[in-house]
């Protein structure tokens, strides 16, 4: 179980995962998962720690075993100069800080990674019982029309899975999302909920019923969940920045592509799903996909198409 | 294909009321402000800022700006009013006759370009000395389709801190000028820039709003080209002078220009947010 977890991490042995805590693999359970719809201020990581603070407090109120906060969410998201004044090391203060808060509640949190090379990436770091457990860079930077993170920032290079007390989770920031190629690792890799935390901007307002990004998102969200039978974890911002709006609407979405809970669009909001993982067993007698995909088959054609394109 | 007549530009007025109100309420609070000053000149642009900016700051929190001239239509006047009115926010009227004939009386020649330049400018900045007065911000009133067009003054009407309609055409601020209970008179009138008696902005631009919004969203916001668009039905004549508007008239859209020497140089590679730790 050891090859799921990031090489790169200050972190003992993969020894939690042998503890009686931790599920084998295809243990089912239930769980309480917490949405933190907030509005980040741009480039404070003092007043957005607070915000993360009081959503932590709120989930232990709720018995929330796993929340998730939206992409950036220490940081706010056009940061354009401000990223290299706002990034953390694995081992800063503030990463340390919030290690010790995750001692009773697993969650994940987004800001600016600095690497020991001094690259700069947007990352989610998922904290579980005392200690940073994954590490997830964002792959595809959109850098076009209102997006330029590819300017300021460096690209991960890997889609994981990782293993945590609620069994093996996939994390995809934003954009990843829209590149089927990246939900296909974390489905493939095992992943039974992927948790993606987002900033997505408002646009298109000539849809009678929603944004029309809220469509595009929650045709995504739901079709992932659907066709892999697994969970969806959607935790988007609120408020503006420059006059940018931030939809909100985080959602979690049911491996039968049903919402199990939805949060407000614009505004602050705080939402909880309760969920059992048996859910995507059961449906896996259903949607038996993940059993006949044919990776051999995959990893050839892609590797055909690689020869062709670069020959 | 795409067809001219095809060209949908209806919004969903409640989901735009709302992103722009919270626009206001969130870009005014944030910078330590409650409250906005907006000149109210008696123009659905105008009357429709104002509604949003009561809706999102309370109406004790909007101050309306009256400031005609003195060859300004009565009626505009009259409209303004019924904006206060409506909403009751506090007011001021603001004669700028003195100060635009003091200063013509020196350039008797001037012609009505100037002379409506002068006066917009003027206002701007009766404008900017009552926002110190209020400790408001000034809220900006342009549509996208002036803002496009390039039909504003530069440092004129076009001068704001913050602007909840420059992304909505014309037509669209129609929409949801009725949606949020501006007054049929204001929303049905024929629109006037009012700078000179009988002023008309479509018999100026020779062009209707309804024709150069189909256009313009065609060409901005979906990216056809003007070949697309000639082929969709619209005059070649047409599609060219409204591309050479937009496209002349970049310049009002930008801050000026600055002459690099450093190593960093102010919105070129000294990039922050105007929302910087906001």
């Amino acid at each position: 179980m050891a090859r799921h977890m990031s090489p790169a991490l200050p972190l003992p042995a993969a020894a939690h995962l042998l503890s009686a805590e931790y599920p084998g693999e295809g243990s089912t359970m239930k769980l309480r998962v917490g949405l933190a719809q907030i509005t980040p201020a741009l480039g404070r990581l003092d007043r957005n720690l607070e915000l993360c603070l009081e959503a932590l407090a709120k989930a232990r109120q709720e018995q929330v075993d796993l929340l998730l906060f939206p992409e950036l969410s220490l940081t706010g998201y056009y940061l354009k100069d401000l990223v290299p004044t706002v990034a953390q090391r694995r081992d800063s203060p503030l990463l340390r800080r919030l290690a010790d808060e995750s001692r009773d509640l697993s969650f994940v949190v987004g800001l600016v990674e600095e690497s020991p090379e001094h690259l700069y990436y947007n990352a989610c770091c998922y904290f579980e019982e005392g200690a940073l457990r994954h590490v997830h860079r964002k792959v595809y930077l959109p850098t076009y029309g209102i997006f330029d993170e590819h300017r300021y920032l460096a690209r991960g290079d890997r889609v994981r899975t990782f293993d945590t007390k609620f069994g093996r989770l996939a994390m995809l920031l934003c954009e990843d999302l829209w590149h089927p190629s990246a939900a296909y690792l974390a489905w493939v890799g095992g992943a039974r909920m992927i948790l993606a935390p987002s900033s997505s901007p408002g646009r298109g307002v000539g849809d009678p019923e929603r944004l029309g990004i809220s469509s595009t998102w929650e045709a995504i969200n739901r079709f992932y969940a659907k066709m892999f039978s697994l969970f969806v974890c959607f935790a988007n911002r609120v408020g503006y920045e420059d006059g940018i709006n931030f939809w909100g609407g985080s959602e979690v979405v049911g491996p039968d592509g049903g919402t199990v809970v939805k949060a407000e669009y614009l505004q602050d909001d705080f939402a909880v799903a309760a969920i059992d993982t048996a859910e995507v067993r059961r449906l896996r007698f259903f949607n038996t996909l993940l059993r006949d995909e044919d990776l051999a088959l995959t990893l050839r054609e892609l590797q055909r198409l690689a020869g062709e394109r670069y020959a | 294909m795409i067809r001219a007549t095809e060209v949908n530009l209806t919004i969903n007025t409640a989901l735009v009321e709302k992103l722009l109100v919270g626009f206001v309420a969130n870009e005014v609070r944030k910078v330590g402000m409650e409250r906005v000053v907006v000149g109210i000149s008696g123009g659905i642009d105008s009357a429709l800022s104002t509604y949003i900016a009561a809706a999102a700051l309370g109406r004790e929190n909007v101050v309306g700006i009256l400031m005609p001239y003195k060859t300004s239509n009565p009626e505009s006047k009259e409209d303004a009013l019924r904006v206060v009115g409506d909403l009751g926010i506090e007011h001021r009227v603001i004669d700028i006759t003195p100060m635009i004939d003091a200063y013509f009386g020196a350039f008797p020649e001037a012609d009505q370009m100037r002379r409506g330049n002068k006066m917009a400018r003027e206002r701007m900045t009766i404008l900017y000395d009552q926002s110190a007065v209020a400790r408001a911000l000034v809220l900006g009133t342009s549509n996208k389709t002036e803002l496009l067009l390039g039909y504003g003054t530069l440092y004129g009407d076009m001068a704001s801190a913050l602007n909840p309609i420059g992304d909505i055409y014309k037509t669209q601020v129609r929409q949801l000028a009725k949606a949020m209970g501006v007054p049929a008179p204001i929303v049905a009138k024929t629109p006037s820039a009012d700078l000179w008696l009988g002023q008309s902005d479509e018999a100026e631009l020779g062009f209707t709003y309804d024709e150069v919004d189909r256009l313009l969203y065609l060409y901005v916001d979906q990216r056809y080209s003007s070949e697309d668009l000639v082929e969709a039905g619209f005059d070649a004549l047409f599609v060219a002078r409204v591309a050479e508007r937009v496209r002349a008239n970049q310049f009002k859209r930008r801050p000026p220009l600055i002459a690099k020497v450093s190593e960093r140089t102010i919105d070129r590679d000294f990039r922050y947010a105007r929302d910087w730790g906001r």
